[in-house]
């Protein structure tokens, strides 16, 4: 006899999954004073820098590596003025197109980063933690030294090498350098969570009910750790700006005929400096600061949201009368 | 007993943290000789005839099978050896000793300012949670945490360096202070001391300032979160409570209870963060010239030299590790619940 694994109508199923949402993220709806506020506001730059990047043909002024317009070449190192609101760089590139362009790389690396070290990371974390044995020791060892080292001491590595290889400099290679940069914290997170909740009570049952590891992990344990992913994965993403930023700051991110990068054009700008010119570094780097601050804001936000332990309890502290003088 | 239990901790983290050590050379190492490419050939730069590079790769050991170089690297590491750079012919010891010294001057006096820096807006935020002082304090910590090191540092060079003209943006000292001083410990700070010379000792503070702070307010930001969230934490705990119902102020449970026992995890934060602020450091020496290994390793790489980028990452490796021991041991020795 086929067995009909679903109900005919998909409705309730439907409404329960709404309903999972829905409670899922009730603690965002609740949110209160600060959390609330850092949660929003972070929301909203990081939206800023995402409207930026996906609509950067339309937004910019000029290309990213356009230096003449109509024939006419840009003037080299101009001041802000109308014509170019954050002035020109000594290549004649307008600095805010170079600004807003840089939106759409920062945002495609990071994203494709983060990505890969979820992809890669989480399930390498679900399957140590909960198998055990020799592989998951092995695994711990050798994630915990790569944790252990400088982050950007890594991906500067990575990128070295990967420079000399076909992939050469550019997106991927930015990506790929700081992917394994934070697998192992990903790894490590997940993993932990996992040992801990291999313990408990439910899991145990399903186990006594004769669930199959497969199922235990996709239907106990993948939701309860997936819940820790949001949080750290938004903090991971801002973190990610800045690695990448640092990277191009070296000359091993994006290349310029690729795509306009912020810390490649800091970099350009320390020489600028010496001279008293602020505005081809002044600007990129507030682009750095801001998008860093909302990716923060809303990763912070999210975890005083979703976190216990910092949420914000409904009612205040319970003040007593004071103890007359005299009985102190 | 305590000395005795303490010791037999000691040693246990020490032959915990080798197979550690292992792991991280074979990593450099399988990293550095996998990779695509010709290691011999990238850093000559081309044009060289294949006869000089065979001569190379012959004197480096490079055309021996890849086990046998394997243990000639770990063998060399174990002695102390970390070889000799391809470009220009200098021994990485040297590298270390001299460099290393700039780099040290330069984390140890950051270190402070993101302790201190830290530390009292941390305190201050958590104490005060949700007033307007917490809320300015995160977001301070925040801002510190989003400013790029290198971004932070040309703008204070913009400011103090060329608009101000109060502090030079570069190097670790004047050519004619460097010059004169003379080399004690390699840390120019210390030669200055141990030789009384004050006028390259306010040269040298000089210098030292604008990268010292630039660093330090930039990994102050981790402190202040950390020590925001402990000292919540620690307001929260039942012996605060009971302090509290034993009628002593508010004042006193806050200085006296609570602040020295929500610190004592700022230690482990302390060696974890010596990771970030090599990292940093790299791009701080970067950006004030510094001479320190970080920015040699920028102009190795630039070069293309695999024996230097491979022996200063190994060196890095190593003081990740060491330090990790430290941070450990010394926990232990505050805390006994964590010795074994």
């Amino acid at each position: 006899m086929a067995v009909e694994a679903r109900p005919a109508p998909r409705s309730p199923h439907g409404r329960a999954r709404l309903m999972a949402l829905g409670r899922a993220t009730k603690p965002i709806r609740e949110a209160r004073g600060t959390a609330r506020v850092m949660l929003w506001a972070g929301a909203a730059i990081t939206l800023f820098f995402i409207v930026l990047a996906v609509f950067a043909p339309l937004i910019s002024p000029y290309g990213f590596s356009e230096y003449k317009s109509g024939g006419v070449r840009f003037p080299q190192l101009a001041h802000p003025s109308a014509a170019h609101w954050m002035g020109t760089t000594v290549q004649s590139s307008d600095v805010m197109a170079r600004v807003i362009w840089g939106a759409q790389t920062e945002l495609e690396v990071v994203a494709i980063a983060l990505v890969m070290a979820l992809t890669i990371g989480v399930p390498l974390g679900l399957l140590s933690g909960y198998f055990g044995g020799p592989l998951d020791r092995a695994l711990v060892v050798v994630m915990d030294a790569l944790f252990a080292f400088p982050y950007l001491l890594i991906a500067i590595v990575i990128a070295f090498l990967l420079s000399n290889s076909s992939i050469g400099g550019g997106i991927l290679t930015a990506a790929i350098a700081i992917t394994v940069a934070y697998v192992p914290l990903y790894f490590r997170v997940v993993r932990n969570h996992v040992i801990s909740l291999r313990e408990e009570a439910y899991v145990d049952a399903a186990r006594a009910l004769g669930a199959r590891p497969r199922t235990i992990i996709r239907k106990y344990v993948f939701f309860n750790v997936v819940q820790n992913v949001p949080p750290i994965a938004t903090l991971n993403a801002a973190d990610a700006i800045l690695l990448l930023a640092a990277l191009g700051f070296l000359g091993y991110g994006i290349q310029p005929t690729q795509g306009a990068e912020w810390g490649y054009d800091i970099n350009r700008a320390v020489s600028d400096a010496s001279s008293g010119i602020w505005w081809t570094g002044l600007f990129p780097g507030l682009a750095i600061v801001l998008l860093v601050t909302g990716l923060t804001l809303l990763g912070e936000g999210l975890n005083e949201t979703l976190n216990p332990v910092l949420r914000r309890r409904r009612f205040g502290r319970i003040d007593f009368e004071p103890l007359p003088e005299e009985m102190l | 007993m305590t000395g005795t239990s303490l010791r037999t901790y000691l040693i246990t983290r020490i032959a915990l943290v080798l197979p550690m050590v292992f792991i991280l050379l074979t990593l450099v190492f399988l990293l550095m000789r996998v990779a695509p490419g010709n290691p011999i050939e990238a850093s000559l730069g081309g044009h060289v005839p294949q006869s000089a590079i065979k001569q190379i790769e012959h004197q480096l050991g490079f055309d021996k099978p890849l086990y046998t170089q394997y243990g000639n690297y770990l063998w060399d590491i174990a002695r102390g050896n970390f070889g000799t750079t391809i470009t220009d012919n200098r021994p990485l010891s040297q590298i270390i000793k001299q460099n290393g010294a700039a780099t040290l001057e330069l984390t140890f006096f950051a270190m402070i300012v993101a302790i201190v820096v830290g530390v009292f807006v941390g305190l201050v935020a958590g104490r005060f949670r949700d007033t307007w002082l917490d809320v300015g304090g995160r977001f301070f910590g925040i801002l510190v945490y989003a400013t790029p090191v290198f971004f932070l540092g040309l703008m204070a060079q913009l400011v103090f360096g060329v608009w101000l003209g109060w502090l030079p943006i570069s190097d670790q000292a004047s050519p004619l202070t460097a010059a004169l001083l003379k080399t004690h410990t390699n840390i120019y700070f210390l030669d200055a001391i141990i030789d009384g010379n004050w006028s390259a000792l306010w040269d040298i503070t000089k210098h030292l300032i604008l990268p010292a702070t630039t660093l330090g307010l930039v990994t102050a930001g981790v402190f202040i979160r950390l020590v925001r969230v402990n000292v919540i934490r620690t307001l929260r705990d039942d012996y605060i409570e009971a302090a509290r119902a034993r009628g002593i102020t508010e004042r006193r449970v806050v200085y006296n209870h609570a602040f020295k026992n929500a610190l004592v995890p700022v230690i482990t934060v302390v060696g974890l963060n010596l990771a970030l602020l090599l990292g940093g450091a790299v791009l701080t020496e970067t950006t004030f010239n510094w001479p320190g290994i970080g920015h040699e390793l920028v102009l190795y790489l630039e070069n293309r030299d695999y024996v230097a980028v491979q022996g200063i990452i190994v060196l890095f490796a190593l003081v990740v590790v060491a330090v990790s021991v430290l941070v450990d041991f010394l926990n232990a020795y505050v805390d006994p619940r964590i010795r074994y």
